[in-house]
């Protein structure tokens, strides 16, 4: 048995808060750079030249890439060996999200109550976990800083086991066809194909993790990716959504299991601003 | 980049002028205002009051800054989707505003009050909120201070870079931006509203 104090993930989501923020991850640079190499419309250029500037300027006075610095989501696969001493582990990932908005100077963008208040908590807590018990005696923790500019232009759709490769493309099309203008594409999709009504759309926003160009370990769905890759970029949104044939950097999807009679597939579409930040805590000896 | 020097309050014979595609460097004050900031708006304007600021002429940026560090004018500061303040748009309009900022669709009876009254939906480059803050020299908050992030600023931009994406003869390049590009348009569904 081993333990680790909740002040250390205080720390460690702290700082993950300010790195993904401040610094887009690697890969997505390199997909708007290539990116930039194969887009032909002038607007779209324009576009993703000012976000290769921008993510310079971000970078170099640690300034937010983009002012939606997100509901703050985070993913923690926990080994079972380790023992949490101290707070919650709720409370110490918002502690952690609060001590780095409010001191790095983070847009606050969250609020008590959906409908009626609409009141700013002030420290863009609570943050939204998703727990796993995983084996061994270390905690990995991912942030993702996801704006609701991009989480408003997903969707969710209980398909028929009949529909099959099709039904997923056209649905996957048909959802950044809708409203992927308004994004800030170029995108990065996640798409969660299996599980139930609440499975699919953890697995969509898992996928947004990986690496894009980064394809699926199965064949079939890495061929999937291709398609659906190939199908959205048809549409010709382009950069910005003013037109051009760079409209998602990349589609990554993730399965599981399903029942029967479902295919549930979720899209959750990310910007070009696709941010996550990764790091990891030993468990200290008894 | 480059574009045309356009300065604000706008004016009527300028807005004429500006084109879907055309680039603009846009200079002078503007106000942000978002969701929140819209409906207290409307509410005040529907009780027949005065706005926070008058609209004739103006341009609003559909926008929420991060807070801004020490010695520097405001944080990062792009554009939010501007679809979300469609419902209040047309009635501003008719107040006078001119020109509004943002990223994203409008509505068909947006575009429609934008031909109707003459005015101009510029996109910011979404995303670029960094990039987008360096051409903000001054900003001070001038109504609902309570609603934090998403309070009327006030903001003196300097050669702010736009691109006009609605004009007042009712072109929309979200609509027609991407034909050429698209081999696969027909199927396209529905409006966002």
């Amino acid at each position: 048995m081993k333990y680790l104090d909740s002040f250390e993930v205080v720390k460690l989501v702290e700082e993950l808060c300010i790195e993904a923020n401040i610094r887009l991850p690697e890969d997505v640079e390199y997909g708007l750079v290539k990116a930039k190499e194969h887009e032909q419309s002038l607007y779209g250029q324009a576009v993703l030249d000012d976000l290769l500037q921008n993510v310079e300027i971000a970078r170099k006075e640690k300034m937010p890439l983009c002012q939606d610095c997100g509901m703050t989501v985070v993913f923690v696969d926990w080994g079972q060996e380790v023992l949490l001493v101290g707070k919650s582990l709720q409370e110490s990932v918002d502690e952690g999200v609060r001590r780095a908005y409010l001191g790095s100077y983070l847009r606050r963008s969250v609020v008590s109550d959906p409908l009626y208040d609409r009141k700013n908590t002030g420290d863009n807590t609570p943050a939204v976990v998703h727990l796993r018990f995983v084996e061994g005696s270390e905690v990995k923790i991912t942030v993702v800083p996801k704006g609701m500019g991009s989480e408003n232009a997903s969707a969710l759709a209980m398909l028929s086991p009949g529909e099959g490769e099709e039904g997923v493309i056209d649905f996957v099309k048909d959802v950044v066809a809708r409203k992927g203008q308004n994004a800030c594409p170029p995108l990065v999709v996640g798409v969660g194909i299996g599980g139930n009504f609440e499975s699919a759309p953890i697995l969509a926003k898992r996928a947004l993790l990986r690496p894009i160009g980064c394809r699926n370990a199965d064949e079939r769905y890495a061929g999937l990716e291709e398609k659906m890759l190939r199908h959205v970029n048809e549409l010709g949104l382009g950069p910005g959504g003013y037109g051009g044939k760079v409209t998602v950097l990349d589609v990554l999807a993730e399965f599981m299991p399903t029942h029967i009679a479902g295919l549930p597939v979720a899209v959750n579409i990310s910007c070009n601003a696709t941010r996550h930040a990764g790091g990891r805590l030993k468990g200290r000896e008894l | 980049m480059k574009g045309r020097k356009v300065r604000t309050p706008l004016e009527e014979d300028i807005v004429k002028d500006l084109h879907v595609g055309e680039r603009v460097l846009l200079s002078g004050v503007i106000y942000t205002a978002r969701d929140a900031a819209h409906k207290r708006m409307a509410e005040t304007l529907k009780r027949g009051e005065n706005p926070p600021f008058d609209l004739r002429g103006q341009v609003i940026y559909y926008a929420g800054p991060a807070p801004a560090p020490p010695g520097v004018p405001i944080g990062s500061i792009g554009p939010t989707t501007s679809g979300r303040m469609d419902r209040y748009t047309p009635m501003l309009l008719e107040m006078g505003l001119k020109g509004m900022i943002g990223k994203g669709r409008r509505n068909p009876e947006v575009i429609a009050a934008i031909r109707a009254n003459g005015a101009v939906y510029f996109g910011a480059t979404g995303g670029a909120a960094a990039l987008l803050a360096k051409r903000v020299k001054a900003s001070r908050v001038i109504a609902y201070e309570d609603l934090g992030p998403e309070a009327i600023y006030e903001l003196l931009v300097e050669d702010f870079p736009l691109l006009v994406v609605a004009d007042s003869e009712g072109n929309d390049l979200y609509e027609i931006g991407p034909g050429q590009w698209s081999s696969s348009r027909g199927e396209r569904i529905g409006e966002d509203r």
